[in-house]
């Protein structure tokens, strides 16, 4: 019961920021209802029982991205853009995307309800062999040993793009 | 109880704003905000069907959903710099120098 509520009150939490931060027309609201919503699913995750990635959420998103998001909304105006349209004219098409979107997830999610109602079934891991830290430390150390490695070089490559990209111009040679 | 259905809904409606957003707005800042709700979205459904299964994967796989976010708000937030040294706005339907 208590997981249900916990779950019900993150989830309103994380649905009603995301809304206001495609709506407000200030981009520093924007941020600080992500920053919510980040916190809201941070809290999702704990109800889940993945404790690691719960800290990974709000150490590396809420601590990391929204920080840089905060810094770039610093370094632009902003006052100019609050008093401009603020939706495409692409808006009704856009809507009736979604609109299809909607219904294509929540038929495939109606369809296959039956399959995802089982999990009382499985045999539960003993709790106490192991923490969620370690049970993701040891598989991200042996198992995806590689693609973590790639992911390495992947943040190299941000690190030197963000780098080259945001750096003064510098005259050319001659 | 809270099952993996409610997780799923919450995933998709999660996901569906962030399209809209994408779809709708015109400011590139809530754009990337958007990439970023859609990014949790999946985060919730890997980690749903990770504890689910009882399997530590999602999880991992969701560690790098997170580290390719990261290098996308990094490189994305570099182009709306040098964007904005440029074109001074961060209005995207100004920003159509490829456009034809």
């Amino acid at each position: 019961m208590l997981e249900l509520v916990l779950f019900y009150i993150f989830a309103a939490i994380a649905v009603v920021s995301a809304i206001l931060v495609i709506t407000r027309h200030n981009v520093v609201h924007s941020a600080a209802f992500l920053g919510a919503t980040l916190f809201a699913v941070a809290g999702i995750f704990l109800t889940l029982n993945a404790e690691f990635l719960a800290g990974v959420q709000v150490i590396v998103y809420v601590g990391g991205i929204l920080v840089l998001f905060v810094f770039v909304i610093m370094l632009i105006s902003v006052e100019r853009a609050v008093h401009e349209r603020q939706y495409n004219r692409q808006w009704t098409i856009a809507l009736v995307t979604s609109a299809i979107l909607i219904g294509e997830i929540g038929y495939g999610l109606y369809r296959g309800k039956d399959s995802l109602v089982l999990p009382n079934v499985l045999p539960a891991v003993a709790p106490a062999a192991a923490g969620n830290s370690e049970q993701v430390g040891t598989a991200l150390y042996t198992a995806y040993l590689l693609p973590f490695e790639i992911a390495s070089i992947l943040l190299l490559v941000a690190i030197v793009g963000a780098v080259v990209l945001s750096k003064k111009r510098t005259q050319p040679e001659g | 109880m809270v099952t993996t259905f409610h997780y799923l809904v919450l995933g998709a409606a999660l996901f569906t704003i962030g399209v809209i957003g994408v779809l709708t707005r015109r400011n590139i800042m809530v754009i990337l905000m958007s990439i970023e709700l859609m990014m949790n979205a999946v985060n919730i459904n890997l980690i749903a069907f990770s504890s689910r299964l009882q399997q530590v994967t999602g999880q991992v796989f969701a560690i790098f959903v997170i580290t390719v976010a990261a290098a996308e708000a990094a490189v994305g937030l570099g182009i709306v710099i040098a964007m904005f040294k440029n074109k001074e706005t961060m209005n995207i339907n100004e920003i159509d120098l490829m456009k034809w």
